[in-house]
């Protein structure tokens, strides 16, 4: 549901290890939620055509609906202490595709340290998976503890790799305290039911003005009448 | 002049988009031409004596277009020369922005790769940005929102109260650690052997900064023009590729 | 020595182009060549190989007329000498187009020991088509390069389209950055309709629309001079300077 005039589409972030199915996610939430919303997709992956790829074949998404940023092999910096060209690729996004309701950025390959600036996005959800060892939750950092969402993904794997969910809910619900943490398969839910159902609701919401301010787009002072797009005939 | 404020526009960490490029690392070093530290040393001082030298030039220029030829006449001779004034982020002369739309144009004549020229332009809308949120008195110029990024590091400097060759300075500076961070992260080398190298062009620095700070006032045209084909090269093919780690 | 050479064409108002001043003195002598019906005037310097040596400064003015089409050559390579003692020369190319001007001169070859700059200034008014070649060559086969500069800026109505200074001798940087070690660099710049609009790039030359007109720099590094002439001609001048007689390299005896 469409908030009725929105400041500015809602930033969610998805970060978390590599491989733990955050292109996945990106996928299946667009899919659930491309019919309702306006969506578009920052990725920070090093392997920017084949997310771009991925997400285009899956038809969950036009080309220009995506914009790739490199990350000069530094991901966390540029979710996290140096925000410039993730800002720019959503402004970009804003610019040439008018109002949009949700953009997701996906961040590079994460540890558990990583977790997006405020200046760049109003939610995160962090996505580890159970293959990568029920004992994820318990090691904690910054991305489990503080994530607004937690999502423990491919529980379908949990018998084959012998992760014990109950250990890794357990743990989260003491890493986390009243934060959620949902359990997802997308083998087995390729809807993603409960994360679309989150961010839906998040959308709802809208933006927070005090953090709308926070996670501003353009620059206050800079603007000009002459401010014509410089494309400088790149492309 | 505070050199303290010299030192917040001079960081690395300063969050303006720096991290994302390699100054051409990525593909000199993809192609072969850098590969180890003596490699890299001669990509550093080849790249300074062009496109930083420019740079440089063309940073002094714009905070000497936004902050006005201040007591020339009354102490003669070169205006950088003159002793520290009272520092600190204050109002501008607000003089002759014209000239800063003509220092724009005057790097895209200079920028014959349009990757470069993208690249150079989103680095200083980057810097514009930060510069806006930490000096609020950053001001609207008529180069727009996305200037070339030594005339962004002119404005953000003469926001910050400081002065041409300051300006200079951070635009000569940045592009040798820009380069020289890339090439660590790309190639692995010994981050003290390429800091030393970084130290070893200091002096460098130091006299490109004075002398573009001397020249901050020629017309756009007779300020530096050094190209160096193999940046121009090496950008356009970089940016033809699948799969990068940095935006340039 | 001090020597001037002008030439200015203009259009015969039939179609063609007639050259109302061919004038020059030693060593630049300008040639009226060409066949005499085609479409464009062309010219040759010849006497070009003797110099620029140390001391020199010369002068060539061009100028276009509106609808005129001149095509511009060097005879032979120019060779940058030394002087002793060791002075400065200049070449000072100025040029007015209107119309079309095709500047396709020989390459500049840095003598051990010379220290030269050729400084190009050319005004296009609104219209005006361009190829203006630039070649440098450091040293005759194995000798170590002296310094030579191309400084070269080029407007458009008034605009600064291109400004760039290219260097090679042992004053210039010839690392990974900027030549790699390359005897051979040059650019052609392109200006009007026939401007490929596409940026393109192998590994030692790109194809670059500029920023703020119909125009785009060729920059090559090569080995020698063949090789730079082919990555930097390519297709372009054939099609372009519409003379299918006057091929590169081609050098009519006078
Ligand atoms: N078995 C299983 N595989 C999954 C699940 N989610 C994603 N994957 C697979 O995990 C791999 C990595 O996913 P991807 O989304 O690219 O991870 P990213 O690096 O976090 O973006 C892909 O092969 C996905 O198909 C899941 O729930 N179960
Ligand atoms: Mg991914």
């Amino acid at each position: 549901m469409r908030p009725e005039h929105p400041a500015r589409a809602v930033r969610i972030g998805i970060g978390g290890p590599v491989g733990s199915g955050k292109t996945a996610l990106v996928a299946a939430l667009c899919r659930a939620l491309a019919g309702e919303l306006r969506v578009a997709v920052v990725t920070n992956d090093i392997y920017t055509t084949e997310d771009a790829d991925f997400l285009r074949r899956a038809g969950v998404l036009p080309d220009d609906r995506i914009r790739a940023v490199e990350t000069g092999c530094c991901p966390h910096t540029a979710i996290r202490d140096d925000i410039s060209a993730n800002l720019d690729a959503v402004e970009e996004l804003e610019e040439d595709l008018g109002e949009l309701d949700l953009i997701l950025v996906e961040s590079g390959g994460d540890n558990l340290t990583a977790t997006f600036s405020k200046g760049l996005v109003d939610h995160q959800i962090f996505v580890v998976d159970v293959a990568g060892g029920d004992k994820v939750p318990r090691k904690g950092g910054p991305g489990v503890t503080t994530a607004d969402l937690l999502v423990v993904n491919k529980t379908d794997l949990a018998p084959l790799v012998g992760a014990d969910l109950g250990v890794m809910a357990r743990d989260a619900a003491a890493r986390r305290g009243n934060l959620p943490t949902v359990f997802l398969t997308l083998v087995g839910d390729p809807g993603a039911e409960p994360v679309t159902a989150w961010v839906r609701d998040r959308v709802a919401h809208g933006v927070d003005p005090a953090a709308a301010d926070h996670a501003e787009s353009a620059p206050p002072h800079t603007h000009s009448a002459n401010a014509e797009p410089h494309g400088a005939g790149a492309g | 002049m505070s050199l303290s404020t010299l030192l917040v526009l001079a960081d690395g960490r300063l969050p303006a988009g720096a991290h994302a490029h390699s100054g051409g690392v990525e593909a000199a070093v993809a192609a072969g031409r850098v590969h180890d530290l003596a490699t890299l040393r001669s990509f550093l001082v080849g790249r300074t004596a062009t496109a930083g030298e420019v740079a440089a030039a063309f940073a002094a220029a714009t905070c000497r277009a936004l902050t006005g030829p201040q007591l020339q006449d009354a102490l003669g001779g070169s205006p950088d020369r003159r002793g520290d004034e009272p520092g600190g982020p204050r109002a501008f002369a607000g003089v002759d922005s014209d000239r800063v739309r003509e220092l724009d144009d005057g790097i895209d004549a200079r920028t014959a790769s349009p990757a470069l020229r993208a690249a150079s332009r989103a680095q200083g809308r980057a810097l514009l940005r930060a510069a806006a949120r930490i000096w609020p008195t950053t001001p609207s110029t008529t180069a727009g929102k996305q200037p070339h990024h030594p005339v962004a590091v002119g404005i953000a400097a003469a926001a910050a109260g400081l002065r041409p060759r300051e300006a200079a300075l951070v635009a000569v500076y940045g592009g040798i650690t820009g380069s020289a961070s890339a090439a660590v992260r790309l190639l692995g080398l010994d981050p003290y052997a390429v800091h030393a190298l970084v130290a070893e062009l200091a002096p460098e620095c130091d006299r490109l900064a004075a002398r573009a700070a001397d020249r901050a006032d020629l017309p756009v045209d007779d300020l530096p023009a050094g190209s160096a084909i193999l940046l121009d090269i090496g950008a356009e093919q970089h940016a033809t590729w699948e799969v990068r780690l940095f935006a340039s | 020595m001090r020597a001037e050479a002008r030439v200015v064409a203009e259009a015969d108002g039939r179609g063609g182009t007639r050259l109302s001043t061919v004038y020059g003195e030693p060593p630049l002598l300008p040639r009226r060549t060409g066949h005499r019906h085609a479409g464009h005037a062309e010219v040759h310097l010849v006497g070009g190989a003797a110099g620029p040596l140390g001391g020199d400064e010369l002068r060539i003015h061009v100028e276009v007329g509106p609808d005129a089409h001149l095509v511009v050559r060097t005879v032979a390579a120019s060779l940058a000498q030394p002087s002793h003692p060791p002075r400065h020369s200049t070449l000072t190319i100025t040029a007015t187009v209107h119309g079309t001007l095709a500047w396709l001169p020989e390459p500049t070859v840095a003598v051990t020991g010379c220290d030269h700059t050729t400084r190009s200034i050319v005004d296009l008014c609104d219209g005006a088509e361009l190829l203006w070649r630039e070649e440098l060559i450091a040293g005759r086969h194995d000798e170590p390069s002296g310094d030579l500069r191309a400084a070269t800026t080029v407007r458009c109505g008034g605009r600064t389209i291109l400004r760039h200074d290219l260097a090679i001798g042992p004053s210039a940087d010839a690392g990974p950055a900027t030549v790699g070690g390359a005897r051979a660099v040059g650019t052609l710049l392109v200006v009007g309709p026939h401007a490929p609009t596409r940026p393109t790039a192998t590994s030692t030359g790109a194809t670059m629309p500029l920023a703020n007109a119909p125009a785009a720099l060729i920059s090559a590094t090569a080995s020698d001079a063949a090789g730079l002439r082919r990555a930097l001609d390519g297709d372009t001048v054939n099609t372009w300077a519409a003379d299918p007689s006057a091929k590169p390299g081609n050098c009519r005896k006078n």
